[in-house]
């Protein structure tokens, strides 16, 4: 009787265990693929397939291979995402010609707020809902906005955190088209 | 004396209004969703998402929609994880049987225990453990302490 509650309690204790093994795995991935890409590293980007909230259906990352690709997160209720959404709006209107994908990452967010704040600041591009924010975790995101660039075969060029200015987003283009 | 009292009151009416203008169905919903930015209960949370999610539960309460289909829209917006407690159905049912389980194992340990030591019967002081011969030359001496 001892033996079967000993054996009992150590298989719980080991259960619980692993799920906290496996989520601390989880969030340090994502914060991993940041401090790769901070050391000059391209790991590859985390594929995602998530609703759109500017037309019906999905978008997959993957399914974007052969261009370079802006990844933005960002959320309507973020103030600093206000101030960084014309400069995303004009680069896209630049870029967008030559080219480069922007896909816009709205997170933890409301999808309609999302949509009126897309109207508002004229974000012409794609945009995905990642509402649980997992996506987040994955890229290791701190806080909003943050954006990264997308080299044509899948792997992370450059990463920026906090407001993107014309300059700064030029430049981690420029890092994604050369790769 | 009684102008400041009453004045006192008055603030006291006014600072309490809203508590008790507020409908305990949100209070409710508040109780069982997270913020998903700061991760703590809805009705602790004062993230810019947190009053936001406020005003929706608000606006559809007013429209007339239950507390279990306003939860239900906040999951679909915001995943599983806005939910206080797991759903008690795949993944999140580990959460609800492990501590159940737990607590069952340790009533049954408690239970094991007892019935283990009631059959060893009443403690007798350890006389059990003396051997003939010392019960013997304990009498002897006895007898010669009286004598």
């Amino acid at each position: 009787m001892h033996k079967v509650a000993r054996a009992g309690a150590v298989a719980l204790v080991a259960v619980l265990f692993v799920l906290l093994v496996v989520h601390m795995a989880t969030a340090q991935r994502g914060a991993a693929v940041a401090a790769a890409v901070a050391a000059g590293k391209q790991p590859a980007a985390p594929d995602f397939e998530l609703d759109r909230l500017d037309r019906v259906g999905t978008l997959k990352l993957s399914s974007l291979r052969g261009r370079v690709v802006v990844l933005n997160f960002w959320a309507s209720w973020c103030h600093a995402c206000k101030d960084e959404a014309r400069t995303l709006a004009a680069a896209a209107k630049q870029w967008q010609p030559r080219g480069v994908v922007f896909v816009g990452v709205d997170s933890q967010d409301f999808s309609s707020d999302a949509r009126a704040f897309a109207r508002r600041f004229g974000l012409r591009y794609a945009d995905v809902h990642d509402g649980s924010g997992s996506l987040m975790t994955r890229y290791g995101v701190t806080g909003l906005p943050e954006t990264w660039t997308v080299t044509r075969d899948g792997r992370l060029a450059a990463h920026i955190g906090g407001v993107a200015d014309t300059r700064r987003l030029g430049s981690a283009i420029t890092r994604a088209r050369r790769a | 004396m009684i102008s400041r009292l009453l004045a006192a009151a008055a603030l006291a009416l006014v600072l309490a209004t809203p508590a008790l203008g507020a409908d305990p169905r949100e209070q409710r919903i508040e109780n069982r969703v997270m913020c998903p930015t700061c991760h703590q209960l809805l009705a602790l949370s004062h993230s810019p998402i947190a009053e936001r999610m406020r005003t929706f539960i608000r606006t559809q309460l007013a429209a007339g929609e239950s507390p279990h289909a306003i939860e239900g829209d906040l999951v679909d917006q915001f995943g599983p994880a806005v939910l206080a407690s797991p759903p008690a159905r795949g993944f999140g049912l580990l959460a609800w049987l492990i501590p159940a389980g737990g607590a069952a194992g340790a009533a049954a340990a408690v239970f094991a225990y007892a019935r283990a030591w009631r059959r060893q019967g009443p403690d007798d002081g350890g006389a059990a453990d003396v051997s003939p011969e010392l019960l013997r030359r304990l009498d002897l001496e006895l007898v010669a302490y009286d004598e």
